[in-house]
């Protein structure tokens, strides 16, 4: 597929076409081709987060539904939840962990395998392969790996007398593994597209100039693979701040409740137990603003970056 | 995969010959590296597929090699293939009405002007910022007052929802690809604008209906969270649902055999569908990355 990526580029450049609205046509019939879109957008997902906002502002038990307003009781509860604050402060860490492991392990896998040839084909497909699975499938599969009795590593653990779920690190380490193993040859693709992006000349004349490797990593292929930097910095703490099946299938959420994240803690309030969605339509709420706030910020940081 | 152009091969290749023997000693230990990395990711699915029909205590493989694991996975519960089946209805669910809406949705917002367009636009890609437990919970209300609590098809609704941001981004880019001169042409032939889409356009965006579709049927094959919140009732699980449950046998045995079996199975499809189709499902990621 020598073409598509120039293709899409053609494509991605002209994409919210403004220069060729002049030839866009003006029908009755484009909201009506549009219409299935706007039927699923406004009710699966306009109208689930209004509902959220009026849950989290009722008493809203699973069984018997709304009972009216209780504002803002259930954000209190939410967050004085007993485990709220560990959630948090384990949510946000293990986001630190998994988003530098796999920027960093992506861009190395991406500069690694950047000129084509049959072997580094090979490699691409073998780092991609594992993206192609999924997320719980991949935690089934590293639950029997992991296991003291099962796993192909038991015997050397149980000598080693480490376990690698049995406690709060090495779980939380653990997972983050199959996290790396599962995303890094994605974040690899999305690294590639950046790299081929940054024009061979610049490179050329780089070397030409004397410039190391080194060098030409540090001042060249690092400023200019900045937006690609960005996005999947952001994709990366936006998948990771949701984290749920891993550690659910994995874990869940143990040792001692040490790794319980803030899309778990929900999914407890929700349907294990307590059975309240007016607190887990708080929590949901909070989780939302607290994600758009932290996005709002990293593109902030990237962009001023940018302008020195 | 040589799915991925690259000009760069070429100069580096010229710039440093060295000695063949030279060449060896640089190069091996790059082979030894990267093919132990290559093995690292692939071990994994390697270890699993063969533990899976290896003999092992406890498990239904208890001697010698054979497929006894698949044979306890086969009889759980409802067996697999009421299982399989949900799975498959889902998943060719979700990829048709993904293809029918975004197929619909992206004609129009390539070759039409009208109001609210930009609006239902941004509001489409808007579904990627918020969070799945989110939408999920009350989805999980509206459902049941629309009567699709526990119903499979409900599933497949929440699941088409999640697939327009990308779904309709990439169907907008590829109609946007095709020149106007062929509308146009079509047009002037008497065409009306369903048959010029039906006729005409649908075979040029084929390759990105192909990228919907793949990414459609792996988010819906694998998804875990809309049926465990969505789905009460066990004969509605969809597989892996199932095989995470019957990890857990009575008195909190797990059965690692039937596990490996069902990670196995669950992980076939995606695989295969990955290795004939690789070309799209990288042209996917990369127009989300180039878009953002």
């Amino acid at each position: 597929m020598t073409t598509a990526p120039s293709a899409i580029a053609r494509a991605g450049r002209s994409a919210p076409g403004q220069k060729s609205a002049a030839r866009q046509k003006r029908s009755w019939k484009g909201p009506l081709y549009a219409l299935p879109n706007l039927v699923f957008v406004v009710g699966l997902f306009v109208l689930p987060l209004l509902l959220v906002l009026q849950m989290s502002a009722s008493k809203w038990p699973l069984l018997s539904g709304n009972k009216g307003w209780n504002f803002p009781q259930n954000y209190v509860r939410a967050v004085t939840h007993r485990l709220f604050a560990d959630s948090v402060v384990f949510t946000l860490k293990y986001t630190v962990l998994a988003t530098v492991l796999l920027i960093g392990i992506g861009l190395g896998l991406g500069l690694l395998v950047q000129e084509s040839s049959r072997w580094k084909g090979f490699l691409r497909t073998s780092f991609l392969l594992p993206s192609a699975l999924g997320l719980a499938s991949a935690s089934l599969l590293f639950y029997v790996l992991y296991s003291p009795i099962a796993g192909p590593f038991a015997d050397v653990m149980q000598r080693l007398g480490i376990s690698f779920l049995g406690t709060p690190t090495t779980a939380l380490v653990s997972t983050t593994f199959l996290i790396v193993w599962r995303y890094a040859g994605f974040y690899m693709l999305l690294m590639l597209v950046g790299l081929q992006g940054i024009p061979v000349d610049v490179f050329e004349s780089a070397r030409v100039d004397g410039a190391s490797r080194g060098q030409v990593f540090r001042y060249i292929t690092l400023p200019l693979l900045r937006p690609t930097l960005a996005l999947t910095t952001v994709m990366c703490v936006t998948g990771s701040l949701l984290a749920f099946e891993q550690f659910y299938i994995l874990t869940k959420g143990g040792p001692d409740n040490s790794t319980i994240t803030v899309v778990q803690l929900i999914y407890l309030v929700a349907f294990q137990g307590q059975n309240d969605l007016g607190v887990a339509g708080a929590l949901s709420v909070i989780t939302l603003l607290a994600l758009v706030l932290i996005n709002v910020l990293q593109l902030r940081a990237f962009n001023t970056g940018r302008d020195e | 995969m040589s799915t991925l152009t690259d000009t760069r091969a070429s100069t580096s290749g010229a710039r440093r010959r060295r000695s063949p023997f030279a060449q060896a000693a640089v190069r091996t230990p790059y082979y030894v590296f990267t093919g132990g990395l290559a093995i690292l990711f692939l071990f994994p699915l390697v270890w699993t597929s063969v533990a899976s029909v290896s003999p092992r205590a406890g498990t239904a493989q208890a001697s010698g090699y054979g497929f006894a694991n698949y044979v306890t996975l086969a009889n759980y519960q409802a067996g697999i293939w009421v299982y399989l089946f949900n799975s498959t209805f889902v998943s060719l669910l979700t990829v048709l009405l993904t293809l029918i809406v975004t197929t619909l949705g992206g004609y129009a917002f390539a070759r039409f002007r009208f109001p609210g367009k930009d609006l239902l636009f941004m509001g489409t890609l808007a579904i990627l910022m918020v969070p799945y437990a989110t939408l999920l919970i009350p989805l999980y209300v509206l459902l049941n007052r629309v009567g699709l609590q526990n119903s499979l098809v409900g599933v497949a609704l929440v699941l088409t929802m999640f697939q327009l941001p990308f779904s309709t981004f990439m169907m907008r880019i590829s109609f946007e690809a095709v020149p106007r001169e062929l509308d146009e042409a079509a047009l002037v032939d008497g065409c009306s604008s369903f048959s010029l889409l039906w006729r005409v356009l649908l075979p040029a965006v084929k390759p990105g209906l192909i990228t919907v579709g793949l990414f459609a049927f792996l988010a819906a094959w694998n998804d875990f969270m809309a049926p465990l919140i969505l789905i009460n009732d066990s004969n509605r699980m969809t597989l892996p649902l199932a095989v995470s449950n019957l990890r857990v046998q009575v008195q909190g045995v797990v059965d690692y055999g039937a596990t490996e079996a069902g990670v196995v199975i669950l992980a076939l499809p995606c695989t295969i569908l990955f290795l004939l189709l690789q070309r799209h499902y990288v042209r996917g990621f990369m127009s989300g990355a180039l878009k953002g």
